[in-house]
């Protein structure tokens, strides 16, 4: 459904939350933020816990962190900035309202620029700004039939930096594209670890160009991004075709149904009476920015064009390459030792072809010394195409040596002379395919190239033995 | 614009406190007094007059970002009407 027909005629708009997981202590309080896998609220304390009298008090690093992604994504740094209250009553909320940014926030107008079909889409940023994460809502059962709600405040006052677009991207694949890319900077600038669970949230506004513009709400894995807007864009289309008018609502998005529901929002629950938060002073850090402008990293984009010109690789390549700055350092670590286009095919396709395949990450792959071993061996001629992609799998399943694994699977290649005494049994046995290839059929040469490849157990060099058939077939 | 009855009512409902009928009336007439003053703000002259966020003027204070301990669960949960296997409980939402 990707692209037919619906390009230019879907809009939509991204708001994204993600906490700053690499700080060590919340926005306003001194509780750990390493709070994954840990008892329900055992990382509270009376300011996340909003108890009456504990005051917030913000975590400068926060700050910096926010300044930097502000600067990543070609942001405008507010001059001044300050916190309001949002006031809702929800049950994740312990006091009723939460901390966050509204007039100021601390970054906006900005861009970011994807790839759609083709061409570059430049995606503006609205804005950037801090606020505070809920407690955590455990459900009985589906939201729907809950009797009650249990109430985990552990995630209460995560630092969270809300990303909000404007309606620019024009397909869910370049939604999750935009994501992707987003995931990828914050965790080159190191302010966050998508791999945790709960890390990265997201609310989309969709609707058809004329319609009525649909909120889906906590939409909280990668993948959930996409489906919920195919979901919810086919829902409207349908009732488009129908006639059905699309009204404007607040959805939530089942990820196991793969649906999106209806959430009866209470009356004037859109009413956030914001007023500035008293208990927190005002910020005035513009003055930051080049000090940390200083420290910004090399971001994807910049990687990209690096490794073009440094290693003259592929532009294909070098974006799958630093689309995850695991795999770029990986890369850079193999290609030091190695050479760097042959390390690129093996990291790029193959590793990360298998990696996957199996649903794992970079980070649960074998170490890239492993790597440079298995290049080595198969520059130097010691084991094939095939045999790397095998010690690398056992590598992967299994764990281990891969000298070991060579060795013990008799991997290397056989000798030239075993090859040659291979090639002359496939000519003696094949008669048939050799008068089909003297005839002009050349494709009979890859059947013989099949027999002795099978003959040597899969150990011979497959250009070896297309040089030894042909020399042998020339001269009889 | 004045404050019902039911205004009253509904505000109670969505901040979970019980208020019976003759309270109900009083906070009417109490939250109406409070927008009459109000509406006395409203009628000064504010022009030139630079909007007031903050009364205390400071600026810019921070924390380091240093964890410290957190309470212990018990002590968390220990004001919580009600509450199970660790969690608050809380009304359903929807
Ligand atoms: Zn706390």
């Amino acid at each position: 459904m990707d692209g037919d027909g619906l390009e230019g005629s879907v809009i939509i708009g991204l708001e994204i939350h993600c906490q700053l997981n690499k700080l060590n202590s919340k926005l306003f309080c001194g509780c750990s933020t390493k709070q994954q896998g840990l008892e329900p609220n055992t990382m509270t304390c009376p300011v996340c816990l909003g108890l009456p009298g504990a005051l917030p008090v913000i975590n400068k690093k926060a700050v910096e962190y926010s300044i930097m992604v502000g600067l990543a994504l070609s942001c405008e740094i507010a001059e001044h900035t300050q916190f309001y209250r949002k006031n809702y009553y929800y049950p994740d909320l312990p006091r009723g309202f939460q901390i966050t940014q509204y007039d100021w926030p601390i970054a906006s107008n900005g861009i970011l620029t994807v790839e759609a079909d083709g061409e570059e889409r430049t995606v503006r940023i609205r804005r950037v700004h801090m606020e505070e994460d809920p407690g955590r809502l455990v459900h009985q059962g589906s939201i729907e039939t809950s009797k009650f709600v249990l109430v985990d405040y552990n995630r209460s006052g995560m630092p969270l930096l809300e990303v909000v677009t404007e309606p620019d991207l024009r397909s869910p694949k370049e939604a999750r594209r935009f994501i992707n890319k987003l995931r990828n900077i914050l965790e080159y600038l190191d302010v966050f670890d998508g791999s945790l669970e709960g890390a990265l949230r997201v609310d989309a506004n969709v609707s058809l160009r004329g319609g009525a513009r649909v909120e889906i709400k906590n939409i909280s894995s990668y993948k959930g991004v996409e489906r919920a807007l195919l979901f919810e864009i086919s829902r409207q289309q349908n009732m488009k075709r129908r006639g059905v008018k699309v009204t404007q609502e607040t959805r939530h998005y089942d990820d196991e149904r793969n649906c999106t529901i209806t959430l009866r929002t209470k009356e004037q629950a859109e009413e956030y009476r914001y007023y500035p938060e008293p208990d927190l002073v005002p910020l005035s850090v513009k003055s930051w920015e080049p000090r940390l402008k200083a420290t910004l990293p090399e971001l994807p984009d910049a990687r990209r064009e690096r490794f073009k010109k440094q290693y003259s690789i592929s532009d294909d390549h070098a974006k799958v390459i630093t689309s995850e700055i695991r795999v770029a350092n990986y890369y850079e670590c193999v290609a030091g030792k190695c050479e760097p286009r042959l390390a690129a095919t093996w990291v790029a396709d193959y590793l990360k072809g298998e990696l996957n395949y199996r649903d794992r990450d970079i980070k649960d792959a074998f170490e890239p010394e492993k790597m440079i071993y298995i290049l080595e061996q198969l520059k130097t001629g010691i084991i094939t195409d095939k045999g790397a992609v095998e010690v690398m799998r056992a590598l992967l399943d299994e764990g281990g040596d891969p000298k070991d694994i060579i060795l013990s699977r008799n991997l290397a290649k056989v000798e030239t002379d075993i090859t040659k005494a291979a090639v002359k049994d496939v000519i003696k046995e094949n008669l048939e395919a050799i008068r089909d290839y003297k005839d002009g059929k050349p494709q009979a040469l890859n059947y013989l190239v099949g027999k002795v490849m099978k003959k040597t157990n899969g150990r011979a060099d497959p250009a070896e033995v297309n040089l030894l058939l042909r020399e042998l077939l020339e001269c009889t | 614009m004045a404050i019902s009855v039911k205004d009253v009512q509904h505000i109670a409902s969505l901040a979970c406190v019980d208020l019976n009928e003759t309270e109900q009336e009083r906070f009417a007439k109490q939250f109406n007094s409070i927008l009459e003053y109000f509406k006395e703000l409203d009628g000064l002259n504010t022009e030139g007059v630079e909007p007031t966020y903050h009364v205390i003027g400071l600026n810019n204070v921070f924390r380091e970002d240093d964890a410290y301990e957190p309470l212990p669960q018990e002590e968390a949960l220990k004001n919580a009407p009600r509450h199970e296997k660790g969690y608050f409980k809380g009304p359903r939402i929807v």
